[in-house]
């Protein structure tokens, strides 16, 4: 029953009618149309960025500390090092988590164990209203009312128009909702009985979430800080309008960056040619996000199996 | 007395250990924080939707509805973005509607307890957790030149399709697995093949379900701007103003709106760009409603 419930459905098994198998292969092939999808995206991923890396050394893309990838090889001031569109994302994801982290799992520990049904009924709701924003409408509102509000506090010369303070600090509210909710789902799925026991020896509630509910269910928080750093790193349209486009290696969240997918929308932006290597650099820059987030969608796959433990 | 005082101080004890000495203070305080923080994200949105509304209502009227893309911001209009909003819904709404509730059924109903089918899930997990912007390359490389369907209508359509698969596949599942079992199991006695159950009496009844599923889907849709704008949409003044036509260049609200932020003129950055806001989140929020009405009109619990 717990993953799925194909064995224990009386429908999954062969019926001999003809019109029967046609309906069942159709239906197979809009499974299957998800394979075909993560193929494609690879097989393009690779196609395009293989002929950038035919004419690029990935050394230098590695280890060059410049993104200039306008004009011929060779020419002066064209350096492809991706170092400081990765360090741009790194630092607004990075912001992002310090907001999201602690408001993301305050919410949850509330909403799982202080609030009341009624408050939860009211509060979850708007949660979800929360994650459905637009995020063209949260970048609008990063450049027009978060920037200038930083810039009145540390003044207009630490923070640039464009930074990657105001872009992290709402990609990490964005994300709150995300980390908020399957953290949440992580505590409720703690075994009542555990509480009652700690509750029993007298525990008060700030005990049982801190030493009992919290620990029960950290695979699954973490899993959920995972997903959600894995959103910021992909996020798009808040960083394209509030963090700039000038490619930065720098920790200074007052300053202004380019993230690796700001750099692919600028790039598109510029309609480049097709076979010019500015157009295939955005396939480069796609496959290394693609790969990082991959990778975290795996670690925190992992970790929810690995350390999940099984209670009864 | 003598038999009082034993019972006295348990009765002290046992509420020594409800309530130990300062430990009131760090309760309270721990509530407090994590209502706090809990309010925090509900504060940001209430502050962002006032100053969206404060900079935006001015602006808004029926002729910003019903009027192209113009140079001076007091006869600018999101028509064109709009109705290419509107045709980008219609048509990822005839793809992704039917193949993810398709794969929904596969998987739900008929595929065999198999390394295959496992395969299948972690994929589909897995493209969950895909940038938007990756899917805009994909379509960029297969549509857009692998396909020749160009910058086009197309193949922003087909981007957000297959963005939003997963999450119709995964919300219509949960409909389907809010069916009871008995149900198919008294059709298929009834002597019903496997299809018929699952056509006339499974899935209408996980209708409801499927329906806000998909609609919710398709909300966060229309608000994806990243996707579109690498697989073909353009700003409304290069734009196609009929949008029936699928293999122009189109303009979408959230592209729309991009570029208006980006705009150097004040007028444009903040009074249009944030009427044209409103005008998206009435959209969704409209979305939304139809799809609470939904769950809450026709949902049954078994």
């Amino acid at each position: 029953m717990s993953r799925g419930t194909a064995r224990a459905n009386p429908l999954a098994r062969s019926s001999g009618r003809p019109g029967e198998k046609v309906v069942l292969g159709l239906l197979f092939a809009c499974g299957a149309l998800s394979i075909v999808t993560t193929v494609a995206i690879v097989a393009v991923l690779l196609v395009e960025g293989s002929a950038f890396f035919g004419s690029i050394s990935l050394v230098e893309f590695v280890t060059d500390t410049r993104w200039q990838p306008f004009g011929e090889p060779g020419s002066a001031g064209f350096r492809v090092g991706i170092a400081p569109l990765v360090a741009g994302t790194l630092l607004v994801t990075g912001i992002g988590l310090v907001v999201a982290v602690p408001l993301g799992l305050g919410t949850a520990m509330y909403l799982s164990e202080y609030a009341r049904p009624r408050a939860r009924a009211i509060l979850k709701p708007i949660l979800e209203v929360l994650a459905g924003v637009p995020t063209v409408v949260l970048g609008f509102f990063a450049l027009t009312f978060v920037t200038p509000l930083l810039q009145d506090i540390f003044g207009a010369r630490t923070i640039d128009i464009y930074n990657a303070g105001s872009a992290g600090i709402v990609v990490g509210l964005m994300i709150v909702p995300t980390i908020a909710s399957l953290s949440e789902d992580a505590m409720s799925a703690v075994p009542r009985e555990l509480r009652e026991a700690a509750y029993g020896v007298g525990a008060t509630t700030r005990q049982v979430v801190a030493r009992v509910v919290f620990p029960a269910a950290l695979s699954g928080i973490v899993a959920a800080v995972i997903l959600g750093m894995g959103r910021a790193i992909g996020e798009t349209m808040i960083v394209s309008i509030a963090a700039g486009n000038l490619p930065t290696l720098t920790v200074m969240p007052g300053a202004q960056v380019q993230t690796m997918t700001a750099y692919i929308v600028q790039a598109v932006g510029g309609e480049s040619a097709r076979g010019s290597l500015t157009y295939q650099s955005i396939f480069a820059v796609g496959l290394v996000l693609f790969a990082m987030t991959l990778a975290l969608n795996v670690v925190a796959q992992r970790v929810v199996r690995r350390f999940t433990q099984e209670y009864g | 007395m003598g038999l009082s005082t034993p019972a006295a101080a348990s009765h002290r004890a046992l509420a020594d250990l409800r309530r130990p000495r300062g430990r009131r203070a760090t309760e309270a305080a721990a509530h407090a924080v994590l209502l706090v923080a809990t309010l925090a994200g509900i504060g940001f949105l209430a502050v962002l939707l006032a100053d969206i509304l404060r900079d935006g209502v001015p602006r808004l009227d029926l002729d910003f509805l019903i009027s192209y893309s113009s140079r001076h911001p007091e006869q600018f209009g999101v028509l064109s973005s709009l109705t290419g909003t509107l045709s980008l819904m219609v048509l990822v709404a005839l793809f992704s509607f039917p193949v993810g509730v398709g794969a929904a059924l596969y998987l739900q109903e008929f595929a065999p307890d198999n390394r295959f089918t496992r395969l299948l899930q972690v994929n589909i997990a897995n493209l969950a957790g895909v940038p938007s912007v990756v899917y805009g390359l994909l379509a960029a490389g297969v549509f857009v030149y692998f396909l020749g369907f160009g910058r086009s209508l197309f193949s922003g359509a087909m981007a957000l399709s297959l963005l939003i698969l997963p999450v119709i596949i995964v919300a219509s599942r949960e409909a389907l697995r809010a069916v009871p079992t008995s149900i198919r199991e008294a059709g298929l006695a009834l002597g019903a093949t496997p299809w018929q159950v699952t056509y006339r009496q499974v899935l209408p009844m996980a209708m409801p379900g499927v329906m806000t599923g998909t609609i919710l889907a398709l909300s966060r849709a229309i608000g994806e701007a990243a996707p579109v704008l690498v697989a073909g949409a353009v700003f409304s003044r290069r734009a196609t103003n009929e949008p029936w036509k699928m293999g122009e260049a189109f303009a979408a609200m959230p592209v729309q709106i991009f570029d208006l932020v980006k705009r150097p003129q004040h007028a444009f950055q903040i009074e249009v760009a944030a009427a044209g806001i409103v005008v998206l989140l009435g959209a969704l929020l409209l979305m939304n409603a139809v799809a609470i009405v939904l769950r809450n009109r026709y949902s049954r619990r078994w």
